[in-house]
């Protein structure tokens, strides 16, 4: 949409348009400012976790398992960051030279960083799943947020009181 | 017509007093936007920009995402 726009400014007559392609879910992202009613709304990025362990999908399952400590999970990720798939900690027993693209599960739900924090815990409870990560709009990984890392709502918040 | 990143439009905000415009429909910005923007939904944008911008300063659109 921002591109159509840049290039109707253009026929306008206006020869500075810029156009920031990353939009706002990007400013987002990166935990900035914004404005309105939704600005206050407590974000998963708030309890993402970044420490994440991340590897390369041409690394060895040694390799992750070095650094995967008590994590339940390692994120593979591309040489720009972009989530390839996850390496659950219990496949790690296996040959330590094979490479992590062989035992990784592809494709893993992600989540934006604008949705709510109540809003995803909402979504966790009601599918039983204890954790998902958390990708900008370009695919790259901002962290992995645990269900147990959500605050409880208290009872002043509950819908039926 | 130049695409930029958020340091770009952080820059260009900050030294060259960039207008920020937001392209979405009106009930998105309303519920959240950019700081310092102004709504000029992108169907409305022929009739508006000539009113609504100055045309000697840089003029900067977004919309949510990579649409």
């Amino acid at each position: 949409m921002s591109p159509r726009a840049a290039w109707r400014l253009r026929s306008l007559g206006f020869t500075k348009v810029y156009d920031y392609v990353p939009g706002k879910a990007d400013w987002m992202a990166a935990g900035l400012p914004t404005e309105g009613p939704k600005a206050s709304v407590p974000r998963i990025t708030q309890v993402a976790r970044s420490e994440v362990p991340r590897c390369r999908p041409d690394e060895t399952v040694g390799e992750l398992r070095d650094r995967i400590g008590d994590w339940e999970l390692g994120v593979v990720v591309n040489d720009g960051g972009v989530v390839l798939g996850t390496v659950r900690a219990e496949v790690l027993g296996l040959d330590d030279a094979r490479p992590v693209a062989d035992v990784m599960q592809e494709g893993p739900v992600t989540f934006r960083p604008n949705l709510g924090l109540s809003d995803l815990a909402a979504h966790l409870r009601k599918r039983g799943v204890p954790r998902v990560l958390v990708t900008r709009s370009d695919g790259t990984l901002i962290g992995l947020v645990l269900l147990e890392d959500i605050p409880q709502p208290s009872q002043g918040d509950s819908a039926d009181g | 017509m130049q695409a930029i990143d958020r340091h770009d439009l952080q820059r260009l905000l900050a030294e060259e007093s960039a207008q920020l415009v937001e392209v979405l429909p009106p009930t998105e910005y309303e519920e959240e936007h950019l700081p310092g923007a102004i709504s000029i939904p992108l169907k409305t944008l022929g009739d508006q920009a000539g009113q609504r911008l100055d045309p000697s300063r840089p003029v900067v659109v977004y919309c949510y995402d990579y649409q």
